[in-house]
């Protein structure tokens, strides 16, 4: 307690010594670099309105870099602009644009080496290479930032938050578009992602890669070039996310590769090419996501195991689930399928027969991907209708026993 | 000729059989509407119907009507008045009143549900369009089996051949060709295989603006790069003209040659 008292104090103590130095065009400071030079530890930086043309500023101090409405960095087009290389920053309220592009430097418009405990808040970063670039940190806050740009292609073009080895890091309410990738996590442990709009990116709305033990939940990630992108990571939580509009010869709502033990719950998926595919994925547990017109709601493409799927809407997909092998080891269960014929006799809102959700027709499709140019003609119909009867090239064991009669979240 | 085509047409506005015809479109709209409220999702579920429905009642009409009018037709020969022009006034007024069905009976409740406001607009006159030209091709392909055929009921088997043909057995042979050649490029034979068959054409033209066309990119850029374009729409439409135009033209042939 005694400590936590003193550790009050001196906080108090530097609040009161932290002195404020002014940054403008006609003031005695007139650049940015000058200031941080000038600074000491735990000051705050103030950036009165005006464009400062500065590349590759390092800050070495804990202090704040705090911009006024209209304060502009403009980085020329050269290279990086903003570089932390210390604990316990916070940096709010600028605008940060044109940062220069590299096929081997990743230029960003805010870099964080090697930091802990900082803030990035209220930022709007334009015409950017890399946005927030943060390398081996811990305990940071991203939030309510604005990160765009307008390159074309994937090898130009940079992510919106990419962090590289991290732990402990929120990061919310950024929204993200025109970038290669939205929000890259690498090797990052223990993190958030929430409330984030991730849109219109070249590549992926979201990319994880060897990142354990986080959650997203509350995203929206629609229109981007590939959808979502959760690889090689364990013990990740989704939901409440919306995937929607991944439209496109390689779109997926959700890419899940490698995967093992995640939760995936009351996420959207709407019109996307594949809503969910998953490969090498094992015990991760589907429940209650809606499946809204996609061209596949699901598709599974082997060593897939002890997955289940609970209680998700599966609406007025082309097809609801593509498998390509004949052993199944996931369970499907108290799904609502728009497709399901059956009948509820005894009124409890359960079919009285099992559904199948693989169809003859999307197991030729896997084997023979041109064989899609007769979807909805009446012989697929038939030949879907003598497979149901008697399955013989679909898993026999893969069935929905108890589907439900009426849509779960209406 | 026209006043042939006006014969026919009101001979068979006239009867039972166009009302019962546009009575179950026009059912047909309401309870599709009445059931899910959604414009665009009742475009699809109609496309299934149409793509089926529409040829198979073009050419079952087409037959009977041959059939059942043939002594009228062959009173009117006695006249002097070209072949080709009775033969085309029937086909036009067959055609014609069909389509008037087709149109009406979908029209008026797509209307009343309100589709000058949905976005569905394009997809909906699309289809009608496809119907229309499934009507136009198949009873002209009906006319010309009637035509070649004196047996009333061979007649009929021929045509109700032909249409399962197109309809069913088709698509499972180029389903079948599709999986045993699996290991060789398939792109281009699957698109040459659509256009000969003016079911399967029809459907892809209507499930490019639905749901197919990012399925499709999937598959091969061929497809893509040939549905997925305006020139694209523009060869297929051509074709289903051809698929017209070329049955009309052979009619006409066997109709100079043919003893009645």
């Amino acid at each position: 307690m005694k400590y936590k008292i003193g550790l009050f104090f001196f906080f108090i103590a530097v609040a009161v010594s932290a002195k404020q130095i002014v940054v403008c065009e006609s003031c005695s400071v007139k650049t940015i670099k000058e200031a941080i030079k000038m600074a000491q530890d735990g000051d705050e930086i103030l950036i009165k309105k005006g464009v400062y043309k500065e590349q590759d500023i390092v800050i070495d101090k804990p202090i704040s870099l705090i911009g006024e409405k209209g304060a502009v960095i403009d980085g020329n087009n050269v290279g990086g602009i903003l570089i932390f290389q210390t604990n316990n920053f916070k940096i709010k309220g600028l605008k940060i644009v044109n940062v220069g592009l590299s096929y081997t430097i990743e230029y960003a418009a805010i870099k964080v080496i090697k930091a802990n405990d900082f803030i990035i808040e209220d930022c709007i970063l334009e015409n950017v290479f890399f946005g927030i670039l943060i390398e081996k940190s811990k305990r940071g806050i991203i939030r309510n930032n604005k990160i765009s740009s307008n390159r074309k292609n994937e090898a130009g073009s940079g992510n919106g938050i990419h962090i590289w080895s991290g732990e402990k890091i929120e990061v919310y309410k950024n929204e993200m578009f025109g970038l290669r990738d939205g929000i890259y996590f690498e090797f990052v442990k223990n993190s958030t992602a929430h409330n984030n709009s991730s849109h219109n990116n070249i590549r992926y709305g979201l990319h994880f890669m060897f990142s354990n033990n986080n959650v997203y939940h509350h995203n929206d990630f629609r229109n981007n070039g590939a959808g979502v992108a959760v690889m090689f990571s364990k013990f990740i939580v989704m939901h409440h996310n919306k995937f929607r509009l991944n439209w496109g010869s390689a779109s997926y709502g959700l890419l899940l590769k490698e995967i093992y033990d995640a939760e995936i719950y009351d996420n959207l998926f709407e019109q996307n090419t594949i809503g969910i595919n998953a490969e090498g994925s094992t015990r991760i547990n589907y429940k209650n996501n809606t499946f809204l017109r996609n061209g596949w709601a699901v598709k599974i493409s082997g060593a897939c195991y002890t997955n289940t799927f609970t209680k998700n809407d599966f609406m007025n997909n082309s097809l609801d689930l593509a498998y390509n092998s004949n052993i199944n080891d996931n369970k499907f269960d108290n799904n609502y399928w728009s497709e399901y014929t059956g009948y509820d006799l005894d009124k409890n809102g359960i079919g009285d027969v099992p559904y199948r959700p693989v169809k003859l027709f999307s197991y030729i499709v896997n084997k023979t991907p041109e064989a899609l140019i007769l979807l909805r003609s009446l012989f697929v119909d038939i030949i879907n209708f003598s497979e149901k009867v008697s399955p013989v090239f679909t898993p026999n064991d893969l069935l929905d026993n108890k589907p439900l009669m009426k849509r779960i979240n209406d | 000729m026209l006043k042939i085509l006006k014969y026919s047409f009101y001979d068979l506005m006239r009867s039972r059989w166009s009302y019962v015809y546009f009575m179950f479109y026009l059912l047909l709209g309401f309870v599709l509407l009445f059931l899910n409220n959604d414009v665009d999702k009742a475009v699809i579920t109609l496309m299934n119907i149409i793509i089926v429905l529409t040829p198979l009642i073009g050419t079952i009409f087409g037959v009977m009507y041959y059939y059942n009018s043939k002594e009228f037709t062959e009173l009117l020969l006695a006249q002097p008045i070209n072949r080709n022009k009775i033969f085309m006034g029937q086909y036009l007024g067959i055609s014609i009143s069909l389509t008037l069905s087709l149109v009406l009976g979908l029209g008026i409740p797509f209307v009343l549900y309100g589709i000058f406001k949905s976005a569905a607009i394009f997809n909906f006159s699309l289809l009608l369009v496809v119907g229309a030209f499934l009507n136009f091709i198949f009873v002209a392909l009906s006319y010309n089996i009637a035509l070649s055929t004196e047996n009333k009921i061979k007649g009929f088997g021929y045509a109700i051949l032909m249409w399962l043909f197109l309809a069913v057995i088709y698509d499972g042979i180029f389903l079948i060709s599709l999986v045993v050649f699996n290991s060789y490029p398939l792109d281009k034979f699957s698109l040459i295989a659509t256009m000969f068959n003016p079911i399967d054409l029809s459907r892809i033209l209507i499930l490019l603006k639905l749901d197919i066309s990012a399925l499709l990119g999937y598959t091969g850029a061929v497809f893509r790069k040939f549905f997925g374009t305006n020139f694209g729409m523009l060869i297929s439409m051509g074709v289903l003209v051809l698929w017209v135009v070329l049955p009309v033209l052979r009619m006409n042939l066997k109709l100079r040659k043919k003893d009645f």
